[in-house]
């Protein structure tokens, strides 16, 4: 008895303590606060796809691409000043196909997408392709073209892929003419992009090299000879003062680094502050009245053991809260409806024991056996309604192509698996901890039996057992 | 005993149900949102207030878009000064100049609280991957289920559970999806999104988790049953396991649906009608775990007597 009361002082000394935790860690310095979604916070979201329909690299390659792309947009957003931003490759489709990744970028507070644009437009894309035909060719071809798409088209027919891109660029530096004093930028490789280039070189020797930039030729030097330093230089088009400042931006730009492979935007999402603002007062306050009228209806209904609910629906609450912090869960609106609606499937599992206590209590058993048959009746059909809702769960965590559903898929699983612990454990304990051994009629009652004359309950019993 | 009683009129009301939401679907049909068909939707409003519905039309009409947007987008009143704008994908100058036009007017500014837009590939995607995730859902639950009663094998089968739970599903599918047909008829603005998605899953999972309820019940009961001295028939185990799960099955709906209407009254405009759908679905789904499931299970285990019965006449007609 004495035990079970000291557990149940435990239990609640504990979630106090995290209760706390969860208060505490809201303040500005804490690595613990919690983390908004863009639909709360107001902020941009961009997504990009590679654009590879003239490349023909592997799968493992373009992967690897894709790293840099983001190391490289990372670089690019954090220097813009932007708080927390996120940027990540997530796979979308089932095969590791050349178009399954995306690349996807959270602005939190960016909400001018024309600004969020820019700032990602402006990272160069950088390729150098080997020149498959002669250069009066060329000219003809890109004379003829007008529009992008036949640019590309030129460009896809009469130069080759090298695979040497922007990836493998590690510095750059405006340097000048010699002779002409025109602005030149100087490319150095990195080790990798050096072997690949001399490669290149060494074997077409005699040919000509054309170097992209942002899908437009730059220039296209002759190879005389095959280069190991791994230097390049863009020269030509950078003429007088204008030119000179294009050049140092683009070294700027280059240094942050240059993208592999040309993306493309293919959805963007912005949501204003204020819109953000309400959605989080709203979900605050609908989150509170949910509890309050939850705790009403329970304790109308099941007297003790529904105030006992209340206390375990607490005590369900902050290890939720907590757990978003800890993990971290980054909260949305449709997050924060997750959680109301795990909160139902908490209160459910409570409701199924008690339920099953009043009915152990009509067929007349002690208190302390109905808690007990309560519970090991319950729990057959708590634990395999919620393995189906975990299974739910983790299919649309698993299948879901946007973040919003995604963060309902992990809060709806966090909350089932939290509710299966407190609907045991805590709601148990705090049950054991308050029945009598010699049960009389006030706790009876209390407990949602009847409160006639026990005696009488006595003859069911016996009835019963003939 | 009442509701086995009496289940054909509760298969009627569901079958008259379902029939009107089908047709509300194939009549009507659902609209689909921007994260499905790809576009663009622009939420703006107006600080001071909100210009008539013609004064925004004509500002959009004046842009000279090519391929044109006249007439191919929709302009939806929302809230109180607000303004929803769907159209198709844009490119970066034509959603520049949109901002500019809808903001022509200085002394009533414009707030752009939300631009939403999705390529057509990235939404034809999102749509395959939401029916793989529905289909899925579907198919691990029944193989858990008939995992988790593989030793109720009689007098029904553990796959029947299954199969039987999954028409309780379809049922709890349909009808607050041919609502959202009809509200869309009536009010636009119902669209299918992947929020709708998340809520049909979520109804799926409530479903289920309501109907293997009651069939623990029926479980545990046909389990006592086992060697006493008057056993009772199947369709009494049924009748009993649900009134002895009615009062739980009312009180978790209610206390679920209490706190879902919180959420769609005082909850996000962003969760409303995700809210609604949930209401509807969940509703429903009580409604079948109680009158459909449950009575279902009687209704195969029927079945098969009369088949066995059918066999044994013409086995003895035989000889």
């Amino acid at each position: 008895m004495i035990k079970r009361r000291f557990w149940a002082i435990i239990l609640i000394l504990v979630a106090c303590l995290i209760g706390y935790f969860v208060y505490a860690s809201e303040t500005s310095s804490s690595q613990f606060k919690f983390k908004l979604g863009l639909d709360l916070n107001g902020g941009t979201e961009l997504v990009y796809k590679a654009d590879l329909t003239n490349s023909t690299s592997s799968a493992s390659e373009i992967s690897d691409s894709m790293n840099t792309l983001r190391d490289v947009i990372e670089r690019r957003v954090n220097m813009f000043g932007v708080s927390e931003p996120v940027v990540r490759v997530e796979q979308v489709g089932f095969t590791n196909s050349a178009d399954s990744e995306q690349l996807i970028v959270d602005l939190p507070g960016v909400t001018d997408i024309d600004q969020a644009v820019a700032m990602i437009g402006q990272t160069p894309t950088l390729e150098f392709r080997l020149v498959a035909t002669t250069t009066d060719v060329i000219n003809a071809a890109l004379a003829n073209a007008t529009t992008t798409d036949e640019k590309q088209a030129v460009m896809n027919q009469y130069f080759t892929y090298t695979g040497l891109t922007g990836k493998y660029l590690q510095q750059s530096s405006l340097e000048f003419d010699q002779t002409s004093g025109a602005a030149m930028v100087s490319l150095q490789f990195n080790s990798q992009g050096s072997d690949l280039f001399a490669q290149i070189t060494g074997q077409n020797v005699g040919k000509q090299l054309a170097i992209f930039l942002d899908g437009n030729l730059v220039s296209m030097p002759n190879i005389k000879e095959e280069i190991t330093g791994g230097n390049a230089e863009i020269s030509g088009g950078f003429t007088g003062s204008a030119g000179t400042k294009e050049a140092k931006q683009l070294v700027d730009d280059l240094n942050l680094g240059a993208l592999p492979v040309p993306i493309v935007l293919i959805s963007t999402q912005t949501i204003g502050a204020s819109l953000g603002h309400d959605a989080v007062a709203a979900s605050m306050k609908a989150g509170i009245i949910a509890f309050l009228i939850i705790a009403i209806f329970l304790i109308l209904i099941y007297r003790l053991p529904g105030l006992l609910a209340v206390i375990a629906l607490a005590i369900y609450t902050v290890i939720n809260l907590a757990l978003y912090k800890v993990i971290p869960v980054t909260l949305t609106a449709a997050g924060i409806a997750g959680f109301v609606l795990s909160v139902g499937m908490a209160v459910d599992a409570n409701i199924l024991i008690f339920e099953r206590m009043k009915e152990e209590l009509k067929r007349g058993r002690e208190l302390g056996d109905a808690i007990n048959e309560g519970f090991k009746r319950a729990w057959t059909s708590i634990r395999d309604s919620n393995i189906s809702s975990m299974i739910t769960a983790v299919i649309l965590y698993a299948f879901s192509s946007t973040s919003v559903v995604k963060g309902f898929a992990l809060v709806f699983f966090i909350g089932v698996a939290v509710s299966m612990f407190t609907a045991v454990v805590a709601t148990r304990t705090l049950l054991l901890a308050i029945k009598h051994d010699k049960a009389g009629r006030f706790l009876t009652f209390l407990f949602g039996g009847s409160i006639k004359n026990p005696s009488l309950r006595q003859t069911e019993v016996n009835n019963n057992k003939k | 005993m009442f509701i086995v009683k009496h289940r054909r009129i509760f298969y009627t009301f569901s079958i008259i149900l379902v029939l009107t939401a089908l047709s509300a679907l194939v009549f009507w049909g659902l609209t689909f949102g921007i994260d499905f068909k790809g576009g663009t939707s622009v939420e703006f409003s107006y600080s001071v207030s909100r210009p008539s519905i013609d004064v925004v039309q004509s500002e959009i009409d004046n842009l000279n878009f090519t391929p044109s947007i006249k007439g191919a987008y929709t302009l939806l009143p929302t809230g109180t000064n607000e303004y929803t704008l769907d159209l198709r994908t844009l490119t970066d100058e034509e959603r520049s100049e949109l901002t500019a036009a809808l903001s022509a007017n200085v002394a009533n500014p414009v707030e752009i609280k939300q631009f939403n837009s999705v390529g057509p590939t990235l939404g034809q995607e999102a749509a395959t991957k939401s029916m793989i995730a529905i289909i899925l859902v579907i198919l691990c639950i029944v193989l858990f289920l008939t995992f988790a009663f593989r030793k109720v094998s009689q007098p029904i089968a553990s796959w029947k559970y299954g199969v039987i739970s999954i028409v309780a599903l379809c049922h709890d599918i349909i009808i607050p999806t041919g609502v959202f047909a009809i509200l869309n008829h009536f009010y636009h603005g119902y669209q299918v999104d992947t929020l709708f998605v998340t809520a049909i899953l979520v109804i799926l999972g409530f479903s289920i988790h309501d109907t293997i309820v009651v069939f623990d019940r029926v479980r545990e009961n046909l389990r006592n049953n086992n060697g006493i001295k008057n056993p009772k028939n199947f369709e009494e185990i049924v009748g009993a396991s649900i009134s002895q799960t009615f009062v739980r099955s009312i009180n978790t709906s209610v206390s679920t649906l209490l706190a879902i209407l919180v959420v769609y009254l005082v909850g996000p405009v962003a969760t409303k009608n995700f809210a609604l759908t949930l209401l509807v679905g969940i509703f429903f789904g009580t409604y079948s775990s109680i009158f459909i499931g449950s009575n279902l299970l009687v209704t195969v285990e029927k079945w098969q007597q009369n088949a066995l019965a059918k066999k044994l006449a013409a086995g003895k007609a035989k000889k």
